[in-house]
């Protein structure tokens, strides 16, 4: 049971760090991009070329999915998300909807539809015993990478000032400016890091979740319900909803595999119900 | 009051009237719309199956309309009710139902308590809840068609769907009696949805979209209008289903894709909303579409329909559309919306 | 004299913000009643409770003697308690005809009715042309309302909530933003009101008060300060010095007695 509840945190983690982005952008930009998964996706694929083909290591693929997704992510918000930020939800939504559509036909063309695999160092696919728990090493890195990230984001966030520019930018953008934030520079920042982190989780759960083209549609659902349990106006709340989620899910599927999947949906769909903003979310001023 | 006040009030009287009746007048471009679709019967006997789907496809966009583009409901998940629908009317001819009409009837009941007890859902709050909500629910119900194989067959689809003749005639494999079938329904459920929009009940409609906080001022109940317009839209994406179903003899966990709630989102941006064409329109150009690009690269195809709508969004729905827009204004009088504007 | 509307030590916070104070008014039947008070008194607060979009922290509100307090929005409406908004709320999309003719068809009961466009009814145009031509609003019944100049649009906010056929109507600001020109006609529209409708105007502009109404109540910072005919109130120091200004003391001390 404990093994479960350990797989769970780490399924709980990697969410978070997938998801997190989508939430920060959401908050801030009242974007909503359901193409989110596809920079993950992008993470991974990116992964496996490197590694796979070009032989790095997988530790050093790891920082390079990162960045090389957060270029994307830049490149992408200057060319056009900058446009559909003023532009209503539906219109957020088609948009988004098509880039996954574009995505997924792309991967498809040059890597065809089967799972993608990275190669992995031997000891990560070991498993060790600790009090009675069997722990995989490989879910162990993931909670400490995103742990680490975790902490990070936060202490970034309220600790920085460009944390504070960013919170501020997020409670009311036309104050903010009035303030002398440079609130494009503080979006195109954050929607590059939000992307870099997708691409990171991309590559961190290509073992877990599996990577294939349908990856951006299959997990896009998972996002929305972090982003929707948690709330959109602090790292905690995504972290939190992540976590219950992510050992919802695990638990769900090991001990009522026919109705795994539908804990989740309905667990988001009681919230949503119960709380339309979210467990841990207020409405922000917009 | 002076006699030239009574017949100025009597001018205005009739000035009044006849606007309203302009309003609810048929038009010559709806006519020849439908004459179209009837000749393409006669004049088009190789594409039976193709405008079959075209007009299943017109009526799922048209029950997304009444939703989206009346009442201002942002749906990410309308195919959960098409699917039902579809699941529903191949089901019952397992069970003893052969007659479609019957079994047309049925499906689009049972869809119809679905979507009265999914209403609730989308009543509270905002554009973004209601996304989650209706993709949830759509996503819930592919689980469940995708686990309870001994009733749906699971990922293989339904087989064994054993449907009769429709009054008096069977259905051919050149899919004339289908295309016909389709047509006829197509036609009846919009005729009904004209009335509607027209009615007080869909004046409220419009209210509600544009200005929900305005229109309970006005003393309209909202939520129980909400309720009654997306009962009526599962009704109809119900028929909209059990008609494939029946015309195709087959269900697959296709008819619940998430695939599908975008496709017809697609075909509404496409026609426009608000003024019941647009989903026709719509679900014509992207059949049309859909058969010329899957010619060419049948793979890849949906990379094409990406770009489409990526494009589309960026150029702006607006500044697209004067085609649209003339052809809402001469075929309702009306300027089309843009959705959740 | 019958009580139309009535609260008793009604009470809103938001968090630690407390908006409205303990407020208790009482209008009888046929009243002409003005709420004034400076900017962020809580004026549009206190008709947001008493319409029903906001849920009051405690306190009781009354309807000819109904108790309302619980009610949503369109019940109140139905009910007879009618409200217009100090920015127009309107239905950009829709045209003053089918915004008057929607207020009527709801009034009468008939808002459900799905199959039927009302247009076929004589009765019923009588009544949309009749509130139209009331408000100068007949050459401009087909158009869009977003397409129509703010003045129409303010006339069509006030005819729209006449169309209701209410009991107690709450005005909130109505000749906010209306050019100098077209003032006239909305003032006109507030003067003919029904004597046996009970009025509620919120107001700045101390002419339209003055001119209107009978008494008047001050709020401020969410607090009745006091209440009284409108040359009492006119000539209270305290309400002066919070409110009117300086100023304006010199004027009104001449006219003493009083209007309304």
């Amino acid at each position: 049971m404990l093994t479960n509840l350990f797989d769970g945190v780490a399924y709980g983690m990697l969410l978070f760090v997938l998801a997190c982005g989508l939430a920060v952008t959401l908050g801030l930009m009242n974007l909503v991009n359901l193409a989110h998964g596809a920079f993950a996706m992008a993470g991974g694929y990116l992964t496996v070329v490197m590694v796979n083909h070009l032989g790095l290591p997988f530790f050093a693929g790891l920082p390079l999915a990162f960045i090389a997704t957060a270029i994307i992510g830049v490149v992408m918000e200057r060319l056009f998300y900058i446009h559909i930020y003023a532009k209503n939800p539906l219109d957020q939504v088609l948009f988004s909807i098509g880039l996954i559509f574009m995505a997924d036909a792309t991967v498809e063309y040059f890597a065809g539809s089967s799972q993608q695999f990275i190669n992995l160092p031997d000891f990560l696919k070991d498993r060790f015993e600790v009090l009675g728990v069997s722990v995989g090493y490989y879910r162990l890195l993931i909670i400490i990478v995103c742990g680490v990230t975790a902490i990070a984001l936060q202490t970034i966030l309220t600790r920085t000032r460009f944390g504070s520019r960013l919170r501020a930018a997020v409670d009311d953008r036309r104050v903010a400016r009035g303030l002398g934030i440079n609130v494009n520079l503080v979006f195109m920042l954050t929607f590059a890091v939000g992307s870099g982190l997708a691409g990171l989780g991309g590559a961190l759960g290509a073992e877990i979740l599996g990577l294939d083209p349908t990856f951006p549609l299959k997990y896009m659902i998972y996002f929305l319900i972090v982003v929707t349990v948690g709330g959109t106006s602090s790292i905690t709340g995504p972290f939190l909803a992540s976590l219950l989620l992510g050992i919802a899910d695990v638990a769900g599927k090991y001990y009522i595999p026919q109705f795994g999947a539908f804990i989740i949906y309905t667990v988001m769909l009681v919230v949503l119900i119960w709380r339309p903003h979210g467990l841990f979310g207020r409405a922000t001023t917009k | 009051m002076s006699n030239n006040e009574t017949s100025d009030i009597q001018a205005f009287r009739n000035q009044a009237a006849r606007l309203h009746r302009r309003l609810s007048h048929w038009r010559l471009l709806e006519g020849i719309f439908w004459l179209a679709l009837a000749a393409s019967w006669f004049l088009l006997p190789s594409r039976h199956m193709l405008i079959n789907e075209i007009a299943v496809l017109g009526l799922f966009a048209l029950s997304l309309d009444l939703i989206l583009g009346y009442a201002g409901i942002i749906s990410l998940g309308h195919a959960a009710f098409f699917g039902f629908g579809a699941y529903a009317a191949g089901i019952i001819t397992k069970y003893g139902v052969t007659d479609p009409l019957a079994g047309l009837v049925i499906a689009v009941a049972l869809t119809a308590v679905l979507g009265f007890a999914t209403s609730f859902l989308v009543l509270r709050g905002s554009d973004l809840t209601r996304l989650m909500v209706t993709l949830g629910v759509n996503l819930i119900l592919y689980e469940i068609a995708n686990q309870v194989t001994w009733l749906t067959g699971g990922a293989d689809g339904l087989e064994g769907m054993n449907l009769g003749p429709l009054l008096g005639f069977d259905f051919d494999i050149y899919g004339a009696v289908a295309q016909a079938y389709s047509s006829v329904v197509l036609f009846v459920l919009f005729l009904i949805a004209r009335r509607v929009v027209h009615s007080p009940f869909g004046w409220s409609l419009r209210a509600i979209r544009d200005n929900p906080l305005r229109a309970a001022a006005i003393g309209v109940p909202v939520n129980r209008r909400l309720i009654a317009v997306y009962t009526l839209s599962a009704a109809y994406a119900a028929a909209a289903g059990a008609l494939l179903a029946q015309t195709t003899q087959f269900a697959s966990l296709d008819v619940l894709a998430f695939h599908r709630s975008a496709d017809v989102l697609l075909m509404l941006t496409i026609g426009g909303t608000g003024y019941l064409y647009g989903g026709l329109i719509g679900a014509l150009a992207f059949d049309v579409m859909h058969d010329i690009l899957s010619d060419i690269t049948p793979q890849y195809w949906e990379f094409w329909i990406g770009l489409l709508l990526v494009t589309m969004v960026l150029v702006g729905r607006e500044r697209l559309g004067r085609l649209p827009v003339l052809l809402a204004e001469r075929l309702l009088g009306r300027k089309p919306g843009h959705a959740a504007e | 004299m019958t009580v139309a509307l009535e609260t008793s030590s009604l009470v809103k916070t938001f968090g630690g913000l407390t908006a409205t104070n303990d407020v208790s008014i009482r209008l009888e039947q046929g009243d002409r009643h003005a709420l004034i008070g400076p900017n962020g008194a809580g004026k549009t607060t206190l008709i947001n409770l008493l319409t029903g979009v906001l849920r009051p922290t405690s306190g009781r509100i009354t309807l000819e003697g109904r108790d309302i307090t619980g009610m949503k929005p369109d019940r109140r409406v139905r009910l007879g308690l009618v409200r217009t908004f100090q920015i127009n709320q309107l239905f950009g999309a829709m045209t003053p005809f089918e915004t008057i003719g929607m207020a009527v068809a709801e009034r009468q009961g008939r808002g459900h009715e799905f199959w039927r466009g009302v247009g076929h009814e004589a009765q019923i145009i009588d009544d949309i042309v009749e509130i139209l031509d009331r408000f100068r609003l007949t050459d401009v019944m087909g158009e869009r309302t977003a397409s129509l100049p703010y003045g129409k649009q303010r006339l069509l906010e006030i005819a729209a909530a006449i169309a209701c056929r209410p009991r107690v109507l709450l005005l909130d600001e109505p000749a906010a933003g209306v050019p100098e020109g077209e003032r006239e006609d909305i003032l006109d529209a507030v003067a003919a009101l029904p004597a046996e409708v009970t009025v509620l105007l919120i107001e700045h502009d101390m002419d339209l008060v003055f001119r209107f109404a009978r008494r008047i109540s001050v709020l401020v910072n969410g607090t009745l300060l006091t209440e009284g005919s409108a040359a009492e109130v006119a000539r209270d120091p305290r309400v002066r010095a919070v409110y009117l200004g300086e100023s304006y003391q010199g004027d009104k001390a001449h006219q003493g007695g009083g209007h309304g």
